[in-house]
C-alpha cells in the first residue's frame, strides 16, 4: 500500500485549518457594507396572525427593511417545497399545506418565521425584531402523534385529520396469512424519540445582490449547494439559476439538517435586493437552531413478528405513525417511507413483510432526514423485536439471528420490501463481533458485576442500511423529484498539479483527504499535488451534494470515471510521443509504458504535452481536464454487528456503557482512520439517542428542550472507548472501488444494541431515551426479573 | 445583549459605591450565569459592575481551624487548593464537580451563592458545613443566607466578601448531576461537626438548598448510612421536571445521602 494510497491511514489535511481556527465558515465571511438580518419568530405553536405593525419599528435606529409574509406574496416568491411525492394506499398524492418563506395568515410552530428585520448592526436588528408588534390570535395546537388524528386543531386547513399520507409497502395478504398460521407472534409497541441535530456550526446565510450583473451570491451552510440553487431558482424564484451562485464554504457539521432548503437563505437574498444590494447576513443563535432546524425521527410503531416453532421468522407486520411537524421539509416524505420500510428486512430472510405508515402534521418544528434518516428507525425496530422474540422463545439472541440471516451464498438477494442487497456476510460480522466482545465470557462478567451490586446486560444489534440512494430512474419512479447521480471533474495544470472538483460537498467528513487518496492511488500523482474543491456552484460541476453516506460511493466513483478518461486521453498522447500504437500503451504507477518495453512517459510529461502541444496527436484536443457523471445501478448496503455491554445501578437507574464493540462491513475502505472516526461519531449519536437525547414539547407546543440545559447531548464521559473493526468484508458491486457508506452506520446500529443491553440487564424494555428515572422505574416495577 | 455601562472597580469600597449610585446596576462575579443571561436578553441592567479586579475578594486562607475563601475565588482554585484539600477535602471535591473546566476557571464562590440557583452545588456546602458569609456589611450564617429560589438575605447594596467554613470532623458530598446541564439534580452534603450533624440537600428543593433535619436527627446518635434506612423523603416541595419527577428526586435524596455518608466514613 502506498503511503497515501487506498487503505492508508492518511491524517486529514483539512484538520490543520479546522483545529487552528483557520476554517472559513459562512459566519466568518464579512463584506463591505454588510447588514444583519434577524428573524421574528412565532412564540405560539398555533395562531392566526391578525396583523404585523411594521411601522412600529421601521423608524428605529439602523433599520433598513422590515419584511413579512405579505411582502413575500407581493413580490411573487414561491413556497418551499417537498421534493419527494409519496402516494397514499388509495393512489392519491400526499396532502400538503403551503410552506411560505415567511408566515402568511397563520403560524404553525414555535419558531415559525413571521418577519425579518434588516439593520445596519446586529444589535439594531435584534432591537427592532424584539420591538416588532405582531397581533396573534392563539389557536388550539396539536403537539404530538397521539393527538394528531381527529384533533380539533388542523395544522393546515386543507389537510383533514392532519393526515399527510397513509402509505404502505409489502404484500399484506401474504403477511396476514403467515401470521394466521404462525406458531408464535411477538408484538411490541415502540417509540423512536425525536432528536434535534445540533450541528456544531449553526445555520447561517449571506445574500448578496449585484445590481451590475443582476445576479445573486448566497453564502450558506449547505450540504448541497447545487440543490439549493435549483430550488431557490426554480421554485422560490429568487433568481434564474444562472443568476444565482450558491457557495457552501467550510460547513461545521450538518447530519442532514443542512440538506434542506429553508426560508432564511431565500429571504436574505431577496432582502439584499430590496435594500439595494448590500450583503444581508443571518446567523442562527443556538436557541434558533433548537427551534427551527429540521428535527429527526419521531415515530410511534406497532411491530409484530411471526415465527415458527424453531424460531424462524415467517413474516413481519409494522404500523408506524410519523410526526412530520408543521410543514413538509425538503425530503421529509421519503424518510418514514422509502428510507424506512424498505429496510425492514434487516439482515434476515423474513419471507413476507408489510408496513403501513401514517404521516401527520403537528404544531412542532418540521421533521426531516437526520443521520440515518429512516434507517435508524427501521434497524431499531427490527433489532429490538428480534430480541423480544428470542426472549419469549428462550433462544439466545445470537442464535435467533444466525438462524435467520440471509446466507452468504444468497446474494444478490431480493427482499420482500423492494431492495436488492448486492453483497453481505452477516454471520461473519456477527461471529467477529461476538469474539471481539467476548460474548462467551459474558455470564462470568455478569456474575462478577452482581457481586458488586450492579445489573450487567449485553445487547446485540445487527443493522443494515442502504446508502447512496439510487439509481435515478428507480427513485424517480417512487416519487423523487431529482436524480441521485454525482459529478466530478479532474483538472491538471501545466505543472502536473491536480484540481478535483466534486459535486458532493463536505460537512466535516474529510473528503479533501479521501478523494485525494483516490486520485493519488489511481493516477500515481503525489498526494500533496492534489487539491479537492467543493461547495461552490460557480466552480464545481452540477452535483447533488452530501447525505445518505453517498459521497464516496457515488461522488468518488464519478472521480474514478473522470480519471479513466484522463488515462484514456493520456494513452493517446503517450502513444504519439512514444511512437507506438495506442493499444500497446499501459498505464501504471503514474507512467505510460509501451507494453513489453522500457519505453515510457510519466503522466507529468504527458500532461505537459497536452498543454504545450508542440508535438501532439493532430486530431486530439489539447488540455487535460475530464469530467464524469455517475448514476449508480443500486444502493450500497453496509451492515454490521454492534455489541453493547452495560452496567445498571439498581439504586438509581444509571446506565454505564462498559464495553462497546462495532464490527462493520463497509466493503473496501479508503482511509481506515477516517472511517473509524465516522463510526465513533455515529456511535456517540446513536448512544445519545438511546440514553440521553429527546426533544420535548409541552402541551401548548413550547419546546422544553430548547437549550443544552435541558437537551442532553452526549459527552465524552457518556461513552466508553470503542472497539471498532472495519473489516474489508464484502466488496460492493455497484462501484469500481467496492466501497459502501460509513457515515451513518453508528447512529443506525447503536440504539438497538444499547436498549437490548439494558433490557438484558433489567428484564424489561425501556423506551428511548433510557433516562435514569425510566430505568429505575422499570427495575422497581419488575424486581423479580431484575434480581435474577 | 442590551446596552449597559460597564464598570470594573479596583476596590470593594468603589464597588459598593457604584452599586449604591446606580439603581439598576448588577454585580458580575465570574459571569458564568450572568453573561448567558445577558446574551439572551433576559436581563437589562443599566450598569454592570465587574468584580474581577478587586484583589481583596480573592484568595484562600486557613483561619480558626477552618478555611476562609474570598468571594471571587474561582471554583478551580478551591478544587486545587492544598489548604482546602487538607482542611475540608469534601469542599475541594465539591468544587471539582461544578460545571466543566472552563466554568471552574471563571465561576466564583461568591457569584454562585449570591445567585442561589436551586441546582447549584455550593449552597449545599455552606448549609452542610454551617459556614458564615462575610459581606461588605455584616456576617450572615448560612442557615439565614439562603432565603428561597434565587433569593438571599443580601441587601441591594451588599456584596459578599468571603465565606468562612469551619472544619468538620467528617464530611462528604454526593451529587447526582442533571444529565443535560450537569447542575445538581440532587446533591447531598453531610457533615459531622462540633455543633452536630448537618445534612444539606441541593438541587431537589423548589426553594433551593435545605437541611434534611430528619436525617440529621437519625444520624446524631449513629453516624452511618444504615441510620437513615428507615427514613422516607416527602416529595412535596421537591422539583419535578422533564429530567426527574419529584418522586424520583425524593428517592435520590436518600440514595445520595447514603453515598455521601459512606464516602465520609
Amino acid at each position: 500500500m502506498a503511503e497515501h494510497g487506498i487503505g492508508a491511514r492518511v491524517p486529514r489535511v483539512e484538520d490543520q485549518r479546522f483545529i487552528t481556527g483557520k476554517g472559513r465558515y459562512t459566519d466568518d465571511i464579512n463584506q463591505a457594507g454588510q447588514t444583519y438580518a434577524v428573524f421574528v419568530r412565532s412564540p405560539h405553536a398555533h395562531a392566526r396572525i391578525r396583523g404585523v405593525d411594521k411601522s412600529s419599528v421601521a423608524s428605529m435606529p439602523g433599520v433598513l427593511a422590515v419584511l413579512d409574509g405579505d411582502d413575500v406574496k407581493a413580490d411573487g416568491l414561491g413556497n418551499l417545497i417537498c421534493g419527494w411525492l409519496v402516494k397514499s394506499k388509495d393512489g392519491s398524492p400526499m396532502k400538503m399545506g403551503p410552506h411560505p418563506l415567511l408566515a402568511q395568515g397563520k403560524v404553525r410552530y414555535v419558531g415559525d418565521r413571521v418577519a425579518v428585520v434588516v439593520a445596519e448592526t446586529y444589535a439594531q436588528a435584534k432591537d427592532a425584531a424584539e420591538a416588532l408588534v405582531v397581533d396573534y390570535e392563539e389557536l388550539p395546537a396539536v403537539v404530538d402523534l397521539a393527538g394528531a388524528h381527529g384533533a380539533a386543531a388542523l395544522v393546515h386547513d386543507e389537510v383533514a385529520d392532519n393526515l399527510i399520507f397513509d402509505w404502505e409497502l409489502g404484500d399484506k395478504a401474504a403477511v396476514d396469512a403467515a401470521f394466521a398460521a404462525a406458531h408464535h407472534v411477538t408484538r411490541m409497541e415502540l417509540v423512536n424519540n425525536r432528536l434535534i441535530p445540533n450541528a456544531m456550526e449553526p445555520r447561517a446565510a449571506i445574500g448578496v445582490y449585484d445590481s451590475g450583473t443582476d445576479a445573486f451570491t448566497c453564502y450558506l451552510t449547505s450540504q448541497n449547494p447545487h440543490v439549493h440553487r435549483l430550488v431557490m431558482a426554480a421554485f422560490i424564484g429568487v433568481a434564474p439559476e444562472h443568476k444565482l451562485r450558491v457557495v457552501g464554504p467550510d460547513v461545521g457539521g450538518g447530519f442532514g439538517s443542512k440538506i434542506f432548503i429553508y426560508g432564511e437563505e431565500c429571504v436574505v437574498c431577496w432582502a439584499s435586493r430590496k435594500i439595494g444590494g448590500r450583503p444581508v447576513k443571518w446567523t442562527a443563535e443556538r436557541s434558533e437552531s433548537f427551534l427551527s432546524d429540521a428535527h429527526g425521527r419521531d415515530h410511534i410503531s406497532t411491530a409484530e413478528l411471526a415465527l415458527d416453532k424453531d424460531g424462524n421468522f415467517l413474516a413481519m407486520r409494522v404500523n408506524t405513525k410519523a410526526n412530520l411537524g408543521a410543514y413538509m421539509s425538503t425530503f421529509s416524505s421519503c424518510v418514514p417511507t422509502y428510507l424506512y420500510a424498505t429496510l425492514l428486512a434487516g439482515q434476515y430472510r423474513t419471507p413476507a413483510i408489510y408496513c403501513d405508515v401514517q404521516a401527520y402534521y403537528t404544531n412542532t418544528a418540521p421533521v426531516d432526514a437526520y443521520r440515518g434518516a429512516g434507517r435508524p428507525e427501521a434497524s431499531f425496530l427490527i433489532e429490538t423485536l428480534v430480541d423480544q422474540a428470542a426472549m419469549e422463545l428462550g433462544i439466545d439472541p445470537a442464535d435467533i439471528r444466525r438462524r435467520n440471516f440471509i446466507p452468504r451464498d444468497a446474494f444478490p438477494y431480493q427482499t420482500p420490501v423492494a431492495l436488492i442487497y448486492d453483497t453481505g456476510d452477516y454471520q461473519a460480522t456477527l461471529e467477529e463481533a461476538l469474539k471481539l466482545a467476548d460474548y462467551a465470557g459474558f455470564p462470568a462478567r455478569r456474575a462478577e458485576a452482581q457481586r458488586r451490586g450492579k445489573l450487567r446486560g449485553i445487547g446485540l444489534s445487527c443493522y443494515i442500511e442502504a446508502c447512496g440512494i439510487a439509481p435515478s430512474a428507480v427513485v424517480g419512479s417512487l416519487g423523487a423529484g431529482v436524480g441521485l447521480w454525482e459529478s466530478a471533474k479532474v483538472r491538471f495544470s501545466h505543472t502536473g498539479k491536480v484540481q478535483v472538483l466534486t459535486g458532493t460537498h463536505s460537512h466535516g467528513q474529510g473528503h479533501e483527504t479521501t478523494f485525494a487518496q483516490l486520485i493519488a492511488d489511481k493516477l500515481g500523482v503525489p498526494f500533496g499535488d492534489i487539491e479537492v474543491i467543493h461547495g461552490d456552484t460557480e466552480k464545481t460541476p452540477v452535483g447533488m451534494g452530501t447525505y445518505g453516506s453517498r459521497s464516496l460511493a457515488v461522488g468518488g466513483e464519478a472521480i474514478m470515471k473522470a480519471c479513466d478518461k484522463i488515462i484514456a486521453k493520456g494513452k493517446k498522447i503517450a502513444a504519439h510521443l512514444l511512437e507506438a500504437a495506442e493499444g500497446d500503451i499501459e498505464f501504471k504507477d503514474g507512467k505510460f509504458t509501451v507494453a513489453g518495453t522500457d519505453k515510457s512517459k510519466a503522466l507529468g510529461e504527458v500532461v505537459f504535452a497536452a498543454y504545450v502541444p508542440h508535438n501532439y496527436p493532430p486530431d486530439l484536443e489539447p488540455g487535460m481536464e475530464e469530467g464524469a457523471f455517475f448514476d449508480p445501478p443500486n444502493f450500497t448496503f453496509p451492515a454490521g454487528t454492534y455489541v453493547c455491554e452495560v452496567e445498571v445501578e439498581p439504586a438509581t437507574g444509571e446506565v454505564d456503557i462498559v464495553r462497546f464493540t462495532a464490527v462493520d462491513d463497509f466493503g473496501n475502505v479508503i482511509n481506515p482512520m477516517i472511517v473509524e472516526g465516522q463510526v465513533h461519531g455515529g456511535l456517540v449519536q446513536g448512544i445519545g439517542q438511546a440514553l440521553l437525547e429527546g426533544a420535548r414539547y409541552d402541551d401548548s407546543g413550547q419546546l422544553l428542550t430548547g437549550s443544552y440545559m435541558d437537551y442532553c447531548m452526549p459527552r465524552a464521559d457518556n461513552v466508553p472507548s470503542f472497539a471498532v473493526v472495519t473489516s474489508a468484508g464484502t466488496a460492493c458491486t455497484s462501484n469500481s472501488m467496492g466501497v459502501k457508506g460509513c457515515g451513518e452506520a453508528g447512529a443506525i446500529g447503536a440504539p438497538g444494541a444499547v436498549i437490548n443491553a439494558i433490557t438484558n440487564a433489567i428484564g424489561r424494555r425501556v423506551e428511548m431515551p433510557a433516562t435514569p428515572e425510566k430505568v429505575w422505574r422499570a427495575i422497581h416495577s419488575n424486581v423479580a426479573v431484575a434480581a435474577e | 445583549m442590551y446596552d449597559f455601562a460597564y464598570h470594573k472597580p479596583a476596590s470593594l469600597a468603589d464597588a459598593v459605591k457604584l452599586l449604591a449610585d446606580h439603581e439598576d446596576a448588577k454585580l458580575m462575579a465570574g459571569g458564568q450565569t450572568y453573561i448567558p443571561t445577558l446574551k439572551q436578553r433576559l436581563a437589562r441592567p443599566s450598569d454592570v459592575i465587574d468584580l474581577g479586579a478587586i484583589a481583596e475578594l480573592r484568595g484562600i486562607t486557613e483561619e480558626a481551624g477552618g478555611v476562609t475563601i474570598g468571594a471571587m475565588t474561582r471554583h478551580g482554585e478551591v478544587a486545587e487548593s492544598a489548604v482546602v484539600r487538607r482542611v475540608i477535602p469534601a469542599l475541594a471535591a465539591l468544587a471539582e464537580l461544578i460545571g466543566d473546566p472552563q466554568v471552574r476557571n471563571l465561576g466564583t464562590l461568591g457569584g454562585s451563592i449570591s445567585n442561589n440557583d436551586p441546582a447549584a452545588d455550593y449552597p449545599g456546602a455552606l448549609l452542610g458545613l454551617g459556614a458564615t458569609v462575610r459581606t461588605s456589611k455584616r456576617q450572615i450564617p448560612a442557615d439565614q443566607f439562603f432565603t428561597g429560589m434565587f433569593e438571599t438575605a443580601l441587601e441591594r447594596d451588599e456584596i459578599v466578601k468571603a465565606v468562612h467554613f469551619p472544619r468538620p470532623e467528617k464530611a462528604a458530598y454526593a451529587k447526582f448531576p442533571n444529565p443535560a446541564s450537569r447542575y445538581s439534580m440532587v446533591g447531598v452534603f453531610v457533615a459531622k461537626t462540633g455543633g452536630g450533624v448537618r445534612v444539606a440537600v441541593t438541587g431537589a428543593g423548589q426553594s433551593g438548598a435545605y437541611r434534611w433535619t430528619a436525617a440529621e436527627q437519625a444520624l446524631a446518635g449513629n453516624w452511618s448510612p444504615a441510620a437513615i434506612d428507615g427514613l422516607t423523603v416527602d416529595p412535596s416541595g421537591l422539583n419535578s421536571d422533564i429530567h426527574a419527577s419529584a418522586d424520583y428526586r425524593a428517592h435520590l435524596v436518600k440514595v445520595m445521602a447514603k453515598r455521601a455518608l459512606a464516602a465520609a466514613g
